[in-house]
């Protein structure tokens, strides 16, 4: 199995540490992984975008001209990534902030109301949680455990108490996929 | 028999290249001299810079490395921050080395307050490139590059190293001298003693300008070049103590 | 110790503390700003010296100082920067000074772009600054690979006291892959005899320097080296070949270029195509036998780099007219996608060349 991710949305939106999180719960569960993020200027305060690319066997590039899957944050990136987009290809875009549709047939689009699930939680910046749970659910590349090791790994013990919440997400999450799976077929 | 003046172990067995009535060769053997009687030749690291002084290394005797034109504080930054805190680390460098290519490597080692002592040796012209302007040139000095005289429109105003320096925080001993004079070189000496008992004590930066002669490209005879020094160059470039704050920086 | 994720910059820093280099003089500039910043946390952790220079000049003359009085020593910049540095770079090798250099190449000429570039080809490889000499070049095209060559950088910058460059660009400085620092023997560096460290009274004081006022000395110490970089050709050289047994066709690419141009392959592969990989590893020494010899055999080779062709001129020299050469490249910090080099690679079977 091999997925070729871009997260794409404004910085601030944890863009990168998203990308980190896949990237170090892919390295936890052995799989080859790279972490390639849009570098600069761009960083602070513009559109910030990270490719990841997790894979069970060795692979070439780490850049990505065709991505199997998009996590898109805003309306921005939306627009610049989802032509991209490989056939088959899924997009996850977070329901709240992109509002443009895309109107190719050959490409899944998730609608993931992350932000309104994070701050029914008490807790906005888990927006980013909520997507990469429906997003390792739906593709199956990571174990959600994986991911909450991850994060329990990044955090740190001063920000621990921040797990639960983060976990919730993650499961809101995978939820939200399965039913929206469930509903199409 | 009674010795009356002897070599100092300090330098070489060598005949220096320098020309006849130039200075370089007495500020060397103040310098070799001081290192003698601090019994620190074997733990000295001396830099060479680029100019007359170029060959320096094969007159100290002493560990020299030689740096590129106007780098010899960073290279001696280099040298002083790896090795074991008794080293005694030291640049000789001229005024076009020091004061133009090299001033930003100066300023910074100043303000750093890097433990080396620095031999500033002034004497207002590029030696070894045949008598060009130097950034310390006076006011109406004719040189190769400024033939008419130096004019404060088109060449600007020499530069005051020591007391530019001395501004800086990180200075903590900066001493002009000169050697016009056996009473000045006597002082010349002291002061050097003084620059090297400061880095000794690792109480951080100290530099030392010598006033200096070049018969040569100033077109003076040896005699005259002295008294050249004592008539034009000490009105602008007056001499003392410019910083000395080494009680400050006691057990620094 | 298991594997770590970290940023390629971050990998240099911590593979030259495994290198037993703890000496460290940097100035900021983007893309390798995280190898400072890492050095100076990292560093007085190790009682090592992180120091940051006025600028890429000083930084590199405190370097030649640190070298010369005996140990290893490590400075980096991106490409502007390097071009500061080359001064220096003619000085160490000049005066027979070991060190290593890191240049995280970025979009050129002047301050062109902070994205990646292999445009500094020409300056690593031909020497750079001024004078007959040379640099070894090495040019990891994976973080892992960064262990390996930084540590390989410090043995042959000690073995034949010369300046060695680690050449990466703005991609391999910023990613982040899984690494794993392997257990390190304890290493015994070679006692540095020439090094001016003070004589301590054993034996006469030591000279640094690289002027020779007599042509002839001069011309002596030229032949040194070059005997020196005749030795670095014949036992440093490192190459990878991929697919090259039943290859029709070769794709010369160095450092993450040849990433892209794997998967480009690996595609054209399972379109049935017999196309060939060769990665130098050191691009000084070039591996220009391997490429010489395997000219013979196949109907073309295609060299890609991120500039507007560099590496291709060596690639030329090195094939002698033996098989058709063309040139795939992007510059000004534009990545080659793999798409480009897969349609680059396909033209190469029905014999077009660039």
């Amino acid at each position: 199995m091999k997925q070729e991710l871009i997260i794409a949305g404004f910085g601030g939106q944890g863009v990168m540490s998203m990308g980190q999180l896949l990237a170090y719960a892919a390295m936890k569960e052995g799989k080859e992984v790279s972490w390639l993020p849009s570098y600069g200027p761009e960083q602070r305060g513009g559109t910030a975008n990270v490719s990841v690319v997790i894979s069970d066997s060795k692979f070439g590039s780490p850049v990505i001209d065709r991505p199997t899957s998009l996590i898109a944050l805003n309306n921005p990136s939306f627009q610049k990534f989802e032509p991209s987009v490989k056939e088959g290809g899924e997009i996850f875009i977070n329901e709240d902030l992109v509002t443009v549709q895309s109107g190719r047939k050959d490409i899944t689009v998730h609608l993931i109301p992350a932000l309104t699930v994070a701050n029914e939680l008490n807790e906005q910046r888990t927006a980013g949680m909520v997507i990469l749970g429906a997003f390792i659910t739906k593709t199956g590349i990571l174990k959600a455990e994986s991911l909450l090791s991850a994060l329990t790994y990044l955090l740190g013990t001063k920000k621990d108490h921040l797990i639960p919440v983060n976990r919730q997400a993650i499961l809101r999450g995978e939820k939200i996929i399965r039913k929206a799976l469930s509903s199409i077929n | 028999m009674k010795t009356v003046f002897e070599r100092t172990e300090g330098l070489k067995d060598n005949e220096t290249h320098y020309c006849p009535g130039c200075t370089h060769g007495i500020i060397h053997r103040l310098v070799a001299e001081t290192l003698e009687e601090l019994g620190a030749l074997e733990r000295t690291v001396g830099v060479a810079s680029v100019g007359c002084s170029v060959l320096a290394y094969d007159y100290f005797n002493c560990d020299m490395t030689q740096a590129a034109h106007g780098r010899a504080p960073a290279v001696a930054t280099g040298i002083k921050r790896v090795l074991p805190d008794d080293r005694l680390v030291f640049t000789y460098q001229g005024d076009g080395d020091l004061a133009s290519i090299g001033m930003g490597e100066i300023v910074h080692s100043a303000a750093r307050s890097e433990n080396i002592t620095v031999i500033f040796v002034n004497n207002a012209i590029y030696g070894m490139t045949g008598g060009q302007m130097a950034p310390t040139s006076l006011i109406g000095q004719k040189t190769a590059t400024s033939p008419g005289g130096r004019t404060p429109r088109a060449q600007g105003l020499p530069i005051r190293v020591s007391e530019m320096l001395a501004t800086l925080d990180g200075s903590t001993y900066i001493e002009r001298v000169s050697t016009h004079n056996v009473p000045h070189i006597i002082k010349a000496k002291k002061a050097i003693r003084k620059a090297f008992e400061t880095q000794e004590k690792q109480q951080g930066f100290s530099l030392i300008e010598v006033l200096s002669t070049c018969p040569t490209n100033w077109g003076l005879t040896p005699e005259e070049s002295l008294d050249w020094v004592r008539d034009e160059m000490i009105p602008y470039y007056p001499l003392g103590i410019y910083k000395d704050i080494r009680k400050e920086r006691e057990g620094v | 110790m298991g594997k770590v994720l970290m940023k390629g910059n971050e990998v240099i820093g911590e593979a030259a503390i495994h290198a037993g280099c703890v000496y460290f003089f940097g100035y900021p500039i983007t893309p390798q700003s995280e190898l400072v910043a890492y050095m100076a946390k990292r560093l007085p952790e190790v009682n090592g010296l992180f120091l940051q220079a006025e600028s890429e000049v000083a930084a590199i003359n405190m370097v030649y100082g640190a070298a010369s009085a005996g140990v290893r020593v490590m400075t980096s910049s991106s490409s502007p920067g390097f071009s500061l540095k080359q001064e220096g770079i003619s000085y160490l090798a000049g005066a027979e000074l070991p060190a290593v250099i890191v240049n995280i190449g970025r979009g050129g000429p002047g301050l062109g772009n902070i994205q990646p570039a292999q445009s500094d080809y020409f300056q690593v490889t031909k020497g750079g600054g001024h004078g007959d000499y040379y640099t070894p070049v090495l040019a990891p095209s994976t973080l892992q690979e960064i262990i390996e060559l930084t540590s390989e950088a410090f043995r042959i910058a000690d073995d034949y006291r010369t300046p060695v460059i680690l050449l990466g660009d703005g991609m391999l400085g910023q990613m982040m892959e899984p690494v794993e620092f392997r257990d390190i023997k304890e290493k015994e560096f070679k006692e540095k005899e020439w090094a001016t460290s003070g004589t301590e009274g054993d034996g006469p004081p030591r000279v640094i320097t690289s002027l020779d006022l007599s042509d002839i000395k001069l011309e002596e110490r030229n032949n040194r080296l070059q005997e020196k970089y005749s030795k670095i050709k014949k036992q440093e050289i490192k190459v990878e070949s991929l697919y090259t047994e039943d290859a029709e066709h070769i794709v010369i690419a160095y450092g993450t270029v040849a990433r892209m141009v794997q998967s480009a392959i690996e595609k054209a592969r399972e379109e049935g195509m017999k196309i060939g990989l060769i990665r130098p590893v050191t691009l000084w020494p070039f591996p220009s036998e391997v490429i010489s010899r395997i000219s013979e055999d196949v109907k073309g080779i295609l060299a890609v780099e991120m500039s507007a062709g560099q590496m291709v001129e060596d690639v030329r020299l090195a094939v002698e007219g033996k098989t058709p050469v063309s040139f795939y490249g992007r510059t000004g910090g534009v990545i080659p996608s793999v798409e480009e080099i897969y349609e680059a690679i396909k033209k190469l079977g029905k014999g077009v060349t660039a």
